[in-house]
């Protein structure tokens, strides 16, 4: 009896997540599409390294930090460019974007520079 | 027409506040910068101590040979026959510096020597880290706090000792690297801009470069961070505050050759990503809790929590077993020793022995921070009304750093900056209660008739509370004003809680108290001024006393330096304790065995086994190091205390430590240290005492010891192994060269001596672990 009223919750809780989810705007899907391309290549990148072994550790530690990187970035624009948040309510996402892209800027000359 | 003359008077006052903050905030430069000239005026313009003369000569190779010989630089002159790798092991923050303001002066046509940009980098630098403290101040409380703030830290005498002109060293860079990277992060919390949040990591990395102290930065971060979520104060704009500046920060750190992969590997970074996950699990709770209905967030709830645990705990495994298995748990040394202040004494005796590492004494306290010292209470508590998340920062920022300046003299510096912001906190907010009650009695009458209503009612209660501080200040206004600073601001504090308004004091209190606290701030000008030219500009390498027939000045160091620089062959190697070392390397500009980098132990054992051994012995093992040149320091004659045979019993429990036949009680008499003719015979016969006090009869008829205060043990003996070639003249430094082996041994102790020859060749291999 417990079970099912666990496994009915559970289905109830899935469903109402997803509805919730699909009532999202747009550009916020687009963006968390990015971040999850972006956290799938950093996963990509650390099974390849169990597989192959971490020589040069540079360049595996600038790959997976690139990609978790943008993921954090994309996840700071998401957080500035979302409507329902109150305190950024006076920030155009033009700016939000600007920054983003130079935040991003920076993160990758970095990496190209640590990449060896 | 009210209304806009009004509002006109405000932009004026508005502009005229700004213009006055400037000038002060200028006033401010110039006040950090001057203080810190007084060893200039004193002595001259040259580099004090002895690590600023290894960044001297790195900056003198870098404006030499530019920045990719430097960056690969291998420095064979020093550690030999190890050598050093320059550009992998030193923070190159401040040389970088320094040579590029050398760069951009000589561009424009100012040519100042490299030595002058050195000497002066440091209060350039004080001057920054100043402005970086009015605008930190401000994003926590306000303008007028950020003046205070800047005006202590330009004079509090912690920082000056560490940056008067000519003490080169990292932490001239390194604090205002701080305090900015500080400053940044605040602003990122309270604006949510990433554009913040790039500029924080960009003065993150400046610091990294700057100073091995970055670890206090990527350990408080996610320590406030942490403390934000768990008081319930989780928002966007900390994530935005916080989770680029981990990534970027890492690659940041990483790319720095002496941080290299420490940045991932080691412990002192773990806290930064354990607060990273934390932070991402945290929004990822708020974001579902957000989207979700209350009571599917709850079915939410149990369901992550029963399945999460179990991940969490294995993961959790996981990383405690990787992170036991190395026996440090991973930490370096250094940081072990400020977790566990007894860690150095047990296992690495060079920390130990270094004066910085020691733990300050109670007047060291308000030697540094003086009228601060009593002032931060005051501070904590105005930081709390109201608590904000930049002032719950200031909080923990002070009591971490009161922490490790108990357990490391050194790092009083880290705390400078944090009991000046409370305290200009704490002043400002005086001031605040002061000047309003002033400009309440004597203006507020005919200004706005709305507020007197309210103010009527609050002077009834005034009345009241007025005669109960009247009375208290009739008791203590002989005593100093801090404990009526902190009645007055609680006092509000309740009030206004109650009132939400905001209360004055009568018109007597607090003319008087404005004088008292004005009278405080006098009191900390006069001491700073004179802790920065009394206590803090001695440049070490001249030194001067009084006496009744003017001024000495003991230049000893130089003119053994130059000596050597001048009587030597290039490629001659010089052996003395490692403190000299990069002075020898900097200034004499001979090849060294040792130097203060004290990256090798066993090397640095190997020369103090040497200076304790006879002198035979320590004859063999310096020749196995090739060196021609012993130099040591004596203060007998003059009564410099810092000498050679003062740190002697350092040099015993170093070369113990590695040689095992060195043992520290052979050389005490019960327990003793002395070196009188009550001092063991081991005492009498080693190396150290031999170049110490040979031919030191000579001065007086007694060879009395001025500073160990008796007359030393053997008074008349010859050197076989070693030749004086030089002493200064102080006697302060004394330079031997090692006698070339003989030719020929005479024919009848040829078989005694084979056979001494043989027990000895076979305890020097012992000994000696280059043969």
């Amino acid at each position: 009896m417990g079970k099912s009223a666990t496994t009915r919750d559970v289905h109830a809780l899935f469903h109402s997540l997803r509805s919730a989810y699909a009532a999202t705007a747009n550009h916020l899907k687009i963006i968390d599409l990015y971040i999850f391309f972006a956290i799938a290549t950093a996963l990509i990148q650390v099974a390849y390294m169990a597989i192959v072994g971490s020589f040069p550790f540079n360049s595996f530690l600038s790959g997976v930090l690139s990609c978790v990187g943008t993921a954090v970035l994309a996840v700071s624009l998401r957080i500035q460019v979302n409507k329902d948040n109150k305190e950024f309510k006076d920030l155009p996402p033009e700016r939000a974007f600007a920054d983003f892209v130079l935040c991003n800027l920076v993160l990758h000359l970095v990496i190209m520079n640590f990449l060896g | 027409m009210a209304a806009q003359e009004t509002s006109q008077s405000a932009i004026f006052r508005h502009a005229f506040g700004n213009v006055l903050s400037f000038t002060v905030l200028l006033l401010i430069g110039v006040m950090a910068f001057s203080i810190r000239l007084f060893s200039v005026i004193k002595y001259e313009s040259v580099i004090h101590e002895f690590d600023p003369y290894f960044n001297y000569r790195v900056t003198q190779f870098l404006t030499k040979s530019g920045v990719y010989d430097f960056w690969n630089w291998f420095d064979d002159r020093t550690w030999y026959p190890l050598g050093r790798v320059i550009g992998g092991t030193v923070y190159p923050g401040l040389t970088l510096t320094a040579g590029t303001l050398w760069r951009i002066l000589n561009s424009i046509n100012i040519p100042l020597s490299v030595e002058t940009v050195c000497v002066f980098t440091a209060p350039v630098f004080s001057a920054f880290a100043s402005w970086a403290t009015y605008l930190l101040t401000k994003e926590i409380k306000g303008a007028g706090a950020g003046l205070t703030a800047a005006a202590l830290l330009a004079m509090v005498p912690s920082y000056i000792s560490r940056s008067v002109a000519g003490s080169y060293d990292n932490e001239a860079v390194a604090i205002f690297a701080l305090i900015f990277t500080f400053y940044l992060y605040i602003k990122t919390l309270n604006t949510g801009s990433l554009f913040y949040a790039t500029l924080n990591a960009i003065a993150y990395f400046y610091m990294v470069c700057s100073w091995g102290g970055y670890t206090f930065i990527i350990n408080l971060i996610p320590m406030h961070v942490l403390l934000c979520i768990v008081t319930g104060r989780y928002s966007p704009r900390l994530y935005i505050a916080y989770a680029p500046l981990v990534v970027l920060g890492t690659l940041l750190a990483a790319l720095v050759p002496v941080v290299g992969f420490n940045a991932v590997m080691t412990s002192e970074h773990f806290a930064s990503f354990l607060v990273f996950i934390i932070i991402h699990v945290v929004a990822l709770v708020y974001y579902i809790k957000g989207i979700l209905t209350p009571q599917m967030f709850k079915v939410a709830v149990t369901l992550v929590v029963s399945v999460g645990m179990v991940l969490c705990f294995a993961v959790l495994a996981v990383l405690i077993a990787l992170v036991a298995s190395s026996p440090t748990k991973g930490w370096s040394g250094r940081s072990l020793s400020l977790l566990d202040p007894t860690y150095a004494s047990k296992y690495i005796p060079i920390i130990a022995s270094v004066s910085e590492h020691q733990p300050p004494t109670w007047p060291s306290y308000f030697m540094d921070i003086n009228v601060l010292a009593f002032l931060v209470p005051a501070g904590i508590i105005a930081c709390f009304l109201p608590l904000s998340d930049a002032s719950s920062f200031a909080v923990l920022y002070i009591v971490t750093s009161v922490y490790f300046s108990g357990v490391m003299v050194r790092l009083m510096l880290v705390l400078a900056p944090a009991a000046c912001i409370m305290s200009g906190i704490a002043l400002s907010e005086a001031f605040d209660v002061f000047t309003r009650s002033i400009k309440f009695h004597l203006v507020g009458t005919t200004q706005n008739p709305q507020e007197n209503a309210g103010d009527a009612t609050k002077v009834t209660q005034n009345d009241v509370k007025s005669e109960k501080s009247e009375d208290t200040v009739k008791e203590r206004s002989s005593r100093k004003s801090k404990k009526k600073d902190k009645e007055n601001i609680e006092k509000p504090s309740l009030v206004s809680r109650v009132e939400k308004r905001l209360l004055v004091l009568p018109l007597e209190t607090s003319v008087m108290a404005v004088f008292l606290v004005v009278l405080l701030g006098a009191f900390y000008v006069v001491h700073c001024v004179w802790a920065a030219a009394e206590a803090y500009s001695a440049p070490s390498i001249v030194l001067t006393s009084r006496s009744h027939d003017g001024l000495h000045v003991f230049d000893d160091f130089r003119e053994a330096y130059a000596w050597l620089s001048h009587n030597t062959e290039v490629d001659d190697k010089v052996a003395s304790w490692w403190d000299y070392g990069y002075q020898t390397t900097a200034m004499a500009n001979r090849t060294v065995i040792v130097d203060n980098n004290t990256w090798n132990n066993t090397h640095i054992a190997t020369v103090g086994t040497a200076l304790s051994s006879p002198e035979k012995a320590a004859w063999d093992i310096f020749n196995s190091l090739d060196v021609k040149y012993v130099l040591v320091v004596f203060g007998g004659l003059v009564g410099y205390p810092s000498d050679d045979i003062n740190k002697f019993l350092w040099m015993v429990r170093i070369g113990g430590g590695v040689f095992p036949h060195i043992k520290e009680p052979d050389y005490l008499r019960d327990g003793q240290y002395r070196i009188d003719s009550q001092a063991t015979p081991t005492m009498l016969n080693c190396l150290m005492y031999k170049l110490s006090y040979y031919r030191f009869v000579e001065t007086d008829g007694r060879g009395y010891d001025k500073v160990r205060n008796t007359e030393i043990g053997k008074k008349h003996f010859k050197l076989n192994h070693f030749e004086e070639v030089f002493t200064t003249h102080h006697w302060m430094v004394r330079i031997y060269k090692l006698k070339s082996p003989r030719n020929r041994i005479r024919g009848k102790t040829k078989r005694s001596k084979s056979q001494k020859s043989g027990t000895s060749k076979r305890s020097t291999r012992k000994k000696n672990p280059w043969q």
